[in-house]
């Protein structure tokens, strides 16, 4: 009865501190909009919010269309982040060597500006969709590949111990301790990648597309319609957000053991 | 009829020699306790007979045949629980079934267990939902359903509360019978190896050696003979502590 009124208390308490952010958004966009109002800054300088809100209803399907294509590239290009992180996190816990060679490897190549990497991709690969899937594949492989080796690399050695003393071979003791071991860390990876996933695919579009928000955001920036291109930005934010919340969801599923729950 | 014999077991570990020449005997059946101080090498002899590290010297045979490497003469329980956190209950004592491919029959032999073990409604419970008692005899069940001659219990109360342990133990003399496997125990609670034990296997000294070996008679085993910190216990302490040794032991006994 006791814990029961302490959780719910506490979730009280949760929903009004999850609420801070959004309350502190309202207020940035009523002050922009009162500062738009006053000092009558013209659309063509910086639309007002409910100039942004406008266009968003009114370019829905346009904004919805482009922004199922930076979608598709995204959820294609964290496919094979994913994969790819998970088959060189296997590889570079396997071989300490391996892992020596190619970490720092790894480390140098997020310091290249991935704003450099886009055209060089386009020149090689054409303006298809390959080069902005490969944009995104360079920016979230990263973290995902790098929070997955970690947590393989922490995983106790005594969880390693007791399956092998059961007779597990190395694959074995894989599939039972060190993979699912490390499947928190690699979902913070991957929280952070899903992140960058739109951006990533909107550099790609940026440089040279037909289609996706980073199209449309070149065209009407070209045009000076500043009204679309914030709403065009919040899109982006938006998208960015939702594939942040579909790894917590996922999370939140796939994994249930880590909710608090002791006796 | 003899189950399992070690035999000059030497083992070192960065340069440091932790075990020499260490060997000792089990009968079929038996329950002997490997007592001594902390890091006096017990764990790393159960290390060595799961096949999990190599000794530089030394053989193990059970049942008259040599054992090397990983092997499934053993089942190992670990001085921590080390209980799958991410797996439920039922899974985790499965883990044999996992690891062997015969899921159904482990989760069928589990599920039967589970009331025995005092468990039963808690199989899609995880882990972090249980008190430590019950984590460790999830983890003692785990280690029970594995089709191994000779269980290797590494500490395995160590963790929990004085209450909880004495709880443990008299559980597990219960449970003695009807697990009717031969045990080896590693503990450093003389307590404990009195309790639990047929025989006790005494290791002192760095590097380690068997030191002494105390044969426990029935009318030695009991809760109220531990409350009086009768002779044993003594002899014991004596045996870790170099007063006697292995070969004067009986006269010191009876003197």
């Amino acid at each position: 009865m006791e814990n029961s009124r302490e959780g719910a208390d506490k979730m009280k308490n949760r929903r009004k501190t999850d609420l801070i952010p959004a309350v502190a958004l309202a207020g940035a966009a009523v002050l922009w909009e009162l500062a738009v109002r006053i000092f009558q800054i013209p659309g063509y300088v910086l639309p007002s919010p409910i100039q942004v809100a406008r266009v968003l209803i009114q370019e829905r399907a346009v904004l919805a269309g482009h922004g199922l294509v930076t979608v598709g590239e995204a959820l294609a290009g964290m496919g094979i982040s994913l994969a790819l992180a998970v088959a060189l996190g296997i590889a570079m816990d396997c071989f300490p060597l391996m892992r020596r060679g190619i970490y720092p490897i790894l480390v140098v190549t997020q310091t290249v500006p991935m704003i450099v990497m886009a055209p060089i991709l386009i020149i090689y690969m054409g303006f298809g969709i390959g080069p902005k899937i490969l944009t995104v594949v360079l920016m979230c492989f990263f973290p995902v590949a790098v929070s997955f080796c970690d947590g393989l690399g922490q995983v106790d050695e005594e969880y390693v111990n007791l399956v092998r003393s059961y007779g597990a071979g190395r694959w074995k003791a894989y599939r039972l301790v060190k993979i699912p071991a490390s499947i928190p860390a690699l979902l913070s990876g991957l929280k952070v990648a899903a992140t960058y996933s739109i951006s990533g695919a909107v550099v790609g579009e940026w440089i040279g597309a037909q289609k996706g928000l980073g199209y449309y955001l070149i065209r009407v920036k070209n045009g000076y319609l500043l009204d679309k291109v914030f709403a065009c930005v919040a899109v982006i934010i938006f998208l960015s957000l939702c594939m942040n919340g579909l790894m917590r969801l996922y999370q939140h599923m796939a994994l249930p053991y880590l909710k608090k729950n002791t006796l | 009829m003899m189950k399992l014999k070690v035999e000059n077991l030497t083992f070192s570990y960065e340069g440091r020699k932790i075990l020499d020449q260490v060997g000792f005997c089990v009968k079929d059946g038996e329950f002997v306790s490997l007592l001594g101080p902390s890091g006096s090498g017990k764990s790393t002899i159960l290390k060595i007979l799961t096949g999990v590290l190599a000794p530089q010297e030394g053989r193990v045979a059970a049942d008259g045949k040599e054992i090397r490497g990983v092997n499934q003469v053993f089942a190992y329980m670990p001085q921590n629980d080390l209980l799958f956190p991410w797996k439920t209950v039922l899974e985790n004592v499965c883990l044999y079934g996992y690891v062997h491919g015969n899921l159904e029959e482990a989760r069928r032999e589990a599920r039967e267990n589970f009331p025995v073990f005092g468990l039963a409604g808690y199989e899609d419970k995880y882990p972090s939902q249980l008190s430590g008692g019950m984590r460790q005899r999830a983890a003692f069940l785990r280690t029970a359903l594995c089709r191994a001659d000779i269980l290797l219990l590494d500490e395995p109360f160590g963790a929990l509360d004085v209450i909880t342990r004495g709880e443990m133990q008299d559980w597990l003399v219960k449970m003695r019978k009807r697990l009717n496997r031969t045990v080896i125990l590693v503990t450093h609670d003389m307590d404990e190896a009195i309790y639990l034990s047929d025989r006790i296997l005494i290791l002192n000294g760095s590097p380690a050696k068997i030191g002494g070996e105390i044969v426990i008679e029935e009318k030695d085993r009991g809760r109220e003979w531990l409350y009086d910190q009768g002779r044993l216990r003594r002899t014991i302490h004596q045996y870790i502590t170099g007063g006697i040794s292995p070969d004067n032991s009986k006269e010191r006994e009876d003197g």
